[in-house]
């Protein structure tokens, strides 16, 4: 997403792009600019804008979850099926953060750090989970190891107790796909950022491979990580379309979080649908917490020591502080 | 930067042989399964089903919906990010924050909430059905909750390229005479153009193949309020393979389609953006 990161390809649906390498640049209080009521009209637009479609939804969300009181509430969100569903939810992301997080580092330490052939068609293919409809990823595991899917009939015959769809594996399996990009995405760009020559001195110095990766790599890149594995994270939990096809919706057994909401709600069982709902909501929220956080140590720690010294006295960082505008 | 051979750095076979190997187990025999399954119906049968009254009804729908919430976006986003950069008022990090909220909120969650908003004893569809607008259930409907879900792509695109934006190509403009309205137009705007076309793309694919927040407010019925990824999850609850894998294909083509328009277009941007 970011000019300044150096590689093709692009993260679409679902992953906020990456804040971690960018560096503003400070306009001078002398820069033109609007007048005064053009800047208003506009700022009124964006939050106009900005609060109907985003503070409005996450309003009625709190509203509806506590429209039959808290009782309600708190018989909802400690339902046996909304726990097992809360469980199942845990369980899936447990597993398959981890894995995406393995496969996004060695992604992007072979694409960061080295030229080969094919490595821009690669970027491409890491980046079609975002642009695949969440139904055709969770319907291409159907078709391989559904009951007449490719490979389900054989699976069938050599391990009858084996379920994938409509099961833990198939939900893992869609997860995993849905939330593939993320962790490499984030990594990506910063490890191209950050350059090399930290593991190329630990190397001359006699450092194992693994030495350099667990002493050097991986204290450089930790708040990159930490930034994918949380975006990861937050779809893995509230992935619904791709889960919806494999699960079955069998309560108690293959339902996650989201599917728990859709069911409560098809059931007309409103207060009951928000208040799971407003699970995921702070779910959400926290992740878009944690993702400031991050950002801002990002900059603050890593970042920092990386931006050349500012030349023009105009650019200097205090200049960030100077308001651009007139207080309207 | 790190313009060197293999050999300077350890693990490049190690970590190029996982990540082929994850990426072939995890998307490319998965994909590649789709292909395969479609080439089992025959031409014949696969246009049949692909261009069905109701597959063309939904494409209708999914396209045009996509598009014109990607158009809402591509002007409002652009002006968000705009006032984000360039202005400065109170509360203004809160407002930064909340364009990510579509991003995190997870898409049955957001579906619900915009569906409870918008129904007709909802905050904004009582005030709708006042003046007697119905959204729920219609187009609209569909056009609303794909403007959610699109809304941070085009201000994350433009945001960052304006922070960029050298102040004395304006005032450059400014000093040669040109009027404020002549400067963001003539300068401004075409500067940015490719990162918040870029946007406008990533929103269009997203909403293309968009479910969870569209499924609750679509109404979904056929001919009328039916996308796309819903008929294909109907015919595989109907057990009909053979029509899900046809629409599919079709999907997964306009998908390709797309993401090889975006790389384009963002390389054009980064040009840009290091012309800047």
């Amino acid at each position: 997403m970011e000019p300044a990161a150096g590689s093709g390809g692009v993260a679409v649906a679902g992953a906020a792009p990456s804040r971690l390498a960018s560096g503003a640049t400070a306009r001078p209080p002398s820069a033109p600019t609007e007048p005064p009521w053009v800047r208003r009209l506009l700022i009124a637009v964006a939050l106009g804008f900005l609060g109907l479609f985003v503070v409005v939804p996450i309003a009625v969300v709190i509203d509806q979850a506590l429209s039959q009181g808290l009782g309600v509430y708190r018989r909802a969100v400690t339902d046996p099926a909304a726990r097992d569903a809360i469980a199942l939810t845990l369980k899936v992301a447990a597993i398959a953060v981890p894995l995406n997080l393995v496969f996004g580092v060695a992604a992007a330490w072979a694409i960061a750090h080295f030229r080969f052939r094919g490595r821009a068609l690669l970027l491409t293919l890491i980046d079609l989970p975002f642009a695949v409809s969440p139904v055709i990823s969770g319907m291409v595991f159907v078709l391989l190891f559904g009951a007449h899917g490719l490979l389900g009939p054989t699976l069938r015959a050599h391990w009858p107790g084996l379920t994938i769809i409509f099961g833990l594996p198939g939900i893992v399996l869609a997860t995993v796909f849905v939330t593939f990009p993320f962790v490499a995405r984030e990594l990506i760009p910063v490890m191209e950022a950050q350059g090399a020559e930290e593991e190329e001195a630990a190397r001359v110095l006699g450092a194992s491979g693994w030495q350099m990766f667990w002493w050097v790599t991986l204290p450089k890149i930790r708040w990159g990580l930490l930034y994918g594995v949380i975006l990861c994270n937050a779809r893995a939990m509230g992935e619904f379309g791709a889960v919806s096809v494999v699960s079955g919706h069998i309560r108690g057994r293959t339902n996650t979080v989201p599917l728990h909401v859709e069911i409560l709600y098809n059931e007309y069982n409103y207060a009951a649908a928000f208040a799971v709902a407003s699970l995921l909501l702070l779910l959400a929220l926290v992740t878009l917490a944690a993702k400031r956080l991050v950002e801002h140590r990002a900059r603050v720690v890593d970042a920092a020591p990386l931006d050349p010294a500012p030349l023009d006295p105009d650019d200097a960082p205090a200049a960030r502080l100077v308001p651009t505008e007139a207080a309207p | 930067m790190a313009r060197r051979g293999p050999g300077a750095l350890p693990g490049f076979g190690l970590a190029l042989g996982w990540t082929l190997t994850w990426l072939s187990l995890i998307v490319l025999v998965p994909l590649a399964t789709l292909v395969w399954k479609s080439t089992d119906l025959g031409w014949a049968q696969f246009w049949a089903l692909a261009t069905s009254k109701r597959a063309l009804a939904s494409y209708q729908l999914t396209f045009g919906t996509a598009l014109a919430a990607a158009t809402v976006n591509l002007v409002l986003g652009t002006v968000v990010a705009w006032v984000l950069v360039r202005y400065r008022f109170w509360g203004q990090s809160v407002v930064d924050a909340l364009v990510d909220v579509p991003f995190a909120l997870p898409t049955a969650v957001s579906g619900l909430a915009i569906t409870a908003a918008l129904a007709p004893r909802g905050w904004i569809g009582s005030v709708l059905a006042d003046h007697g607008v119905r959204v729920v259930y219609t187009r609209y409907g569909i056009a609303i909750a794909l403007i959610f879900t699109g809304l941070p792509f085009v201000v994350r695109s433009v945001q960052p390229l304006l922070q960029q934006l050298e102040p004395e190509l304006e005032e450059a403009a400014t000093m040669l005479g040109a009027s404020r309205w002549q400067t963001v137009t003539r300068v401004v705007l075409p500067a940015i153009a490719p990162a918040a076309l870029t946007g406008f793309a990533l929103a269009l694919a997203r909403g293309i193949g968009e479910y969870g927040s569209v499924v609750f407010i679509a109404g979904n019925r056929p001919m009328s309020t039916e996308i796309t990824p819903l008929l294909i999850m109907t015919r595989l609850e109907n057990y009909d393979y053979a029509g899900a894998t046809a629409l599919a294909l079709v999907m997964l083509v306009v998908s390709f389609a797309l993401l090889l328009g975006i790389n384009l277009l963002q390389a054009w941007s980064r040009r840009r953006g290091a012309a800047a």
